[in-house]
């Protein structure tokens, strides 16, 4: 089905089902540890054995050698493949940037050299140790810092350019020069990366946690080299994924791998302590900023320009992605750069690129709002655009940013604060209030599912589509009773599995707004074969409701169309080029934060948070909340602690784990408000829905920092706000 | 991990006499830090000999008025028995400060005092750490490192690794005693000021025990009084070790004393530095770490420890 134009008035503008609050439909298998995750499904195949992965010690250079003798003959040891003995392998695909196995070439620290394969876990780990590698180590380069003293100046091959940038700025009555850093950061999620792999007659299958089951079927099969139609991948539940999901990892491949050698269906999961390293993350960036601006508080200039490193073939951090277009502003000028590095692969995580330039930004408005001495609601409103600032002939499908400004203000209290920097204490609390802007795209990608009407009147809906926490279950549940007139209870959904029809999977917040679209396409492929099976020409003739079709002459339960037998339908909804090409969709929300700065340690506290988003029709409120609360929570991290600190001269991660890599705790996390503004997107999908899973991280770590500022009239440009990069500034104590 | 043999010790005496017999072995307590570096094979014992049947869990009144406090109690236990709330209160707030729950109820006395230093590199076995490989370098004193948790005082050229325990910082403010029994039965008692080694050219040697030797006790003296503080420095609000914790009793008259934890191999007081405490923070700070070498990452630590106890002191 195709998706040509926007949507009109449809069934979802009256809906019973979609928008409402409904329950996880995943949630009791989860609480009661029911719900199947790659590593415990032990039931899918027999015989099972276990593969404990090898991985690099040094960070760039080549293997000379690999001694495996002793490992062999350790208990338990079926056997080991190693990496020089599978030689290269092709690249898994355009998006990943470091081979995951195979060739002497090391690219990174922790990339998998061997996997070792036994009877039992502990025999394969005790095993590993004894694998030995010689390496011939080369220089590599590591630091960011000196990258970006090089290329800071070169502007020769800007992202875009529109009007004159340095004359605006020359001009401006108020200008801002400002520099920022943002680390880089590890999705950590709770479930590792983990696969088990069975091979059948020259076929392969894994069970495994991805969020992308097509594509990562594709570069299995590519990687492996064989027919895509020879790999099955089955991802029904996934323990969190952030980005570290979405490609192809070497868990599977190593799992595969180890199969094929022994001839019995090998298990593998990434120990925590390799996944900083052997895994993807989020590239640190430095980010130059300026603005210049009338004394009315109008943009005349902006300009972004920052540096992030990737492994040759990769695309780092795109942290100036938003200042294209969040703000107005005639003359604009963008840049980035990527310095080539020799770090472990830089790759997509959670709202990549806003995620880290809104860091930046967002203080940067706070910076020039302060400089014209206006609110920095009322900057960033003065400044709303309703086009593409960079072509204006685009304009936005569905922009609310102000009254996500305004809305948020006041149910945040934000006019009775105090706005003097580090004029408020609370006995030995400096009280800070911040705010942020957040934008994030609201992409749609193809989608397909199949749906199947069954005895009773029940209703199957199979997609590729994945659940890495986000609620697709649910929401699917909803679209298809929706759209055929029964309850969620009679809807049963399927996902995850490469045999269902291949959906738009988990990423870039996509999954929602597609994957619904998809299922809807399907739904209406179904309702035409029952009109067309009561003899109606015009299948939007027929009404559903109640588990029961009214063809406006007669009514026959669903249950009696499936008599003899199931119907089956699939459909696929393809989004045509008039939705991004002829407007911009986006996200948009506001976050405020009160909090409290120790006066004598420099310690953060959160006191409340309030995020007003405004982000299309809400499918359901329950799990959407959840996404942004989430998404807060991680912002949270960027402001506060995460930091995978770079050792500049051995090229790694020393943060070896979830002690040395602090995420926030249940004390760090103040009340949660969320408001989701009552609006409808015609031109996203049929639902006129967008996705929110990324908004909610989106902007929160500058609030979070405008907050910092507020408390202690003490200006941090660099994540994480920790005290060390400020205490000997805070007042005597 | 290694493969390794077992056996439950019957009586102290007989414990420490088999650890000193049986090459590579090693007693295990909770286990909440033993079998994590077991797995990343840090620790590699082939013989482990549990201790958690030696009836060492009671806590009972010594005869100078204190508190000998059996090296099985749970640090849970610990953290909730009356007599140290109100007698002890550093202590509690110490302990309670310190992991999670779940791991509180399993960490043992003795296990604690003996938990290994919470370094990146030592934690990867592929870098040098002349703690975990004697005479491999100190990856964390090289140019680039991470450094930012190590230790700034008592640290050496060898290593500048920190003790991660909040309850021996408390403890150590109380003056509290180790009570060990040697492999030939002989009981001891090693004043904890004493019973972490700084690190010097031998980082590998970390206590005053002599191989095989099992703790028994902890003694507390008779109550100090005073008004008793733990303050935790972290980047996050829980469930992370210390930048920099602060152990303070202070006394009616201003006078009192100061543990460190974060900043060195060992909890970190001296009766100089104690002195100074009616002067105020400054000079206590100007004391007790008089001499600090941090490293360009770590420096905040110093200020940040001299802020910490100024807040404490100005709380009344
Ligand atoms: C995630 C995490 C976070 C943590 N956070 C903190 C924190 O914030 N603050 C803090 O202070 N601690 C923290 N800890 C450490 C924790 O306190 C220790 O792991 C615990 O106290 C060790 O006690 P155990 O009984 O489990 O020791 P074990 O692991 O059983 O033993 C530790 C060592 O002591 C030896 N040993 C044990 N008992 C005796 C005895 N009676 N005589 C001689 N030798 C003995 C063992 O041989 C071993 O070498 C954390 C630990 C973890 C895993
Ligand atoms: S500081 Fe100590 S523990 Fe850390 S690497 Fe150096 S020697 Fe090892």
């Amino acid at each position: 089905m195709q998706f040509n134009q926007p949507a009109g008035d449809n069934l979802f503008d009256e809906s019973r089902v979609v928008g409402m609050p409904a329950q996880r439909v995943d949630g009791p298998l989860k609480v009661t540890g029911q719900a199947p995750y790659a590593y415990e499904r032990h039931d899918v195949a027999e015989g099972q054995v276990v593969g404990y992965p090898v991985v690099s010690t040094i960070a760039r250079g080549r293997i000379t050698g690999m001694r495996t003798e002793v490992a062999r003959q350790a208990p338990g040891v079926l056997d080991i493949v190693t990496t020089l003995d599978v030689g290269e392998m092709p690249m898994p695909s355009g998006m990943n940037a470091a081979p995951l196995f195979g060739g002497a070439e090391i690219w990174h620290y922790h990339q998998a050299v061997a996997v070792v394969v036994a009877e039992s876990f502990e025999q394969a780990r005790a095993a590993a140790a004894l694998v030995e590698v010689d390496y011939d180590q080369t220089e590599g380069s590591y630091d960011l810092e000196s990258a970006w003293q090089e290329m800071r100046e070169d502007r020769s091959d800007p992202v875009s350019r529109v009007g004159d940038f340095e004359s605006a700025y020359d001009a401006a009555e108020v200008t801002l020069d400002a520099e920022y850093r943002t680390p880089s950061h590890s999705h950590a999620m709770m479930e590792p990366h983990a696969t088990i792999a069975d091979w059948q007659d020259g076929k392969l299958t894994v069970w495994t946690s991805n969020q992308m089951v097509e594509w990562s079927r594709q570069a299995l099969a590519t990687t492996l080299e064989m027919a895509p139609e020879d790999v099955r991948l089955d991802s029904p539940y996934i323990g969190g994924g952030f980005g570290a999901k979405l490609f192809l990892r070497a868990d599977a491949v190593l799992a595969a791998l180890g199969a094929r050698k022994v001839g019995r269906p090998v298990k593998v999961m990434l120990p925590r302590p390799m996944i900083m390293n052997n895994t993807t993350h989020r590239a640190s960036t430095i980010q130059r900023i300026r603005i210049g601006a009338q004394s009315d508080g109008r943009i005349t200039a902006i300009a972004h320009e920052a540096i992030s490193h990737t492994l040759p073939g990769g695309s780092g951090e795109n942290a100036v992605a938003q200042t294209r277009r969040f703000y107005a502003g005639e003359n604009r000028l963008i840049v980035n750069h990527l310095a080539e590095m020799h770090l472990p692969e830089a790759n997509a995580m959670r709202a990549p690129g806003e995620a880290a330039g809104l860091m930046a930004l967002e203080i940067a408005m706070d910076e020039m709002a302060e400089k014209l001495g206006m609110d920095p609601v009322e900057f960033r409103a003065v400044n709303d655009t309703q086009v593409d600032p960079e072509d204006p002939e685009r304009a936005y499908s569905d922009r609310h940013f102000v009254e996500c400004l305004r809305q948020g203000a006041e149910a945040f209290g934000w006019d009775a604060r105090n706005t003097a920097p580090g004029a408020t204490r609370d006995g030995e609390w400096l009280i800070g209030y911040g705010v942020a802007g957040a934008y994030r795209d609201g992409p749609a990608m193809q989608s397909g599912a199949r749906v199947r009407l069954q005895e009773g009147g029940r209703l199957v809906v199979e997609t590729d589509m994945t659940d890495i926490g986000t609620g697709s279950y649910t929401i699917l549940a909803q679209t298809v009773a929706e759209t055929m007139g029964v309850g969620i209870d009679e809807v049963e959904v399927r996902l995850g599995d490469s045999a269902y029809p291949v959906s738009a999977g988990s990423g870039g917040q996509w999954g929602a707004a597609s994957s619904t679209a998809g299922a809807y396409a399907a739904c209406l492929a179904l309702r035409e074969q029952i009109a067309g099976r009561l003899g109606v020409n015009d299948p939007e003739a027929i009404t559903l409701a109640d588990g029961a079709v009214n063809t406006g002459e007669k009514q026959v339960t669903l249950a009696s169309l499936a008599e003899d037998g199931e119907l089956v339908a699939e459909d696929s909804m393809e989004f045509g080029d008039f939705r991004d090409g002829e407007h911009v969709v986006s996200t948009f929300a506001a976050h405020f934060v009160e909090l409290g700065v120790h006066v004598g340690t420099g310690e953060i506290r959160l006191r409340r948070m309030l995020a007003a988003c405004d982000a299309g029709r809400i499918l359901n409120p329950i799990t959407a909340r959840s996404q942004v609360i989430g998404g807060m929570v991680m912002g949270v991290g960027a402001a506060m602690m995460e930091d995978m600190a770079i050792d500049t001269a051995r090229g790694y991660f020393p943060a070896h784990d979830l002690a040395g890599y602090e995420v926030p705790v249940h004390m760090d996390i103040p009340a949660q408000e969320v408001t989701f503004l009552d609006t409808l997107d015609p031109v996203s999908t049929p639902l006129k829905a967008k996705g929110v899973g990324e908004l909610g991280l989106c902007g929160v770590a500058a609030a979070v920092a405008n907050a910092v500022y507020n408390a202690t009239g003490v200006r941090v440009r660099s994540y994480p706000m920790t005290m060390d990069k400020y205490i000997d500034q805070l007042p005597a104590v | 991990m290694r493969q390794f043999s077992y056996e439950r010790a019957a009586d102290p005496a007989g414990a420490a006499a088999r650890a000193a017999e049986v090459e590579g072995a090693k007693f295990i307590a909770g286990g909440t830090n033993l079998l994590d570096l077991m797995k990343l094979e840090i620790e590699t014992p082939v013989h482990l000999i549990d201790v958690n049947g030696l009836g060492l869990d009671e806590i009972t009144e010594t005869d100078e008025g204190g508190l000998r406090i059996g090296a099985l109690v749970r640090n849970t236990d610990l953290a909730a028995d009356e007599r140290i709330r109100r007698d002890y209160p550093v202590l509690t707030r110490a302990l309670v400060a310190g992991a999670s729950g779940q791991l509180r109820n399993k960490a043992t006395t003795g296990g604690n005092l003996l938990q290994r230093t919470r370094c990146p590199y030592f934690y990867d076995t592929a870098q040098p750490c002349n703690k975990r490989a004697p005479g491999s370098g100190c990856a964390a004193l090289s140019e680039g490192a991470f450094s930012r948790q190590l230790g700034v005082i008592g640290t050496s050229d060898a290593c500048i690794a920190t003790h991660p325990s909040d309850m021996a910082v408390g403890m150590r403010a109380l003056d509290a005693v180790v009570e060990t029994v040697t492999p030939n039965g002989m009981t001891r008692s090693i004043p904890l000021e004493e019973f972490h080694l700084l690190p010097g050219e031998t980082p590998e040697q970390e206590t005053a025990l002599m191989p095989g030797e099992i703790i028994t006790a902890v003694t507390l003296p008779a109550p100090v009084g005073g008004v008793q503080t733990y303050h935790k420095v972290r980047d996050r609000a829980s469930y992370a070790f210390a930048l920099v914790s602060v152990a303070l009793i202070r006394q009616p008259d201003g006078t009192g004393r100061v543990a460190l934890g974060g900043v060195a191999p060992r909890p970190w007081r001296s009766a100089e530095a104690d002195a100074e405490l009616p002067k105020g923070a400054e000079a206590v700070m100007a004391r007790l770490l008089e001499g600090a070498r941090p490293t360009e990452e770590n420096a905040f630590k110093i200020t940040l420890a001299t802020r910490t106890l100024a807040a404490m002191l100005a709380e009344e």
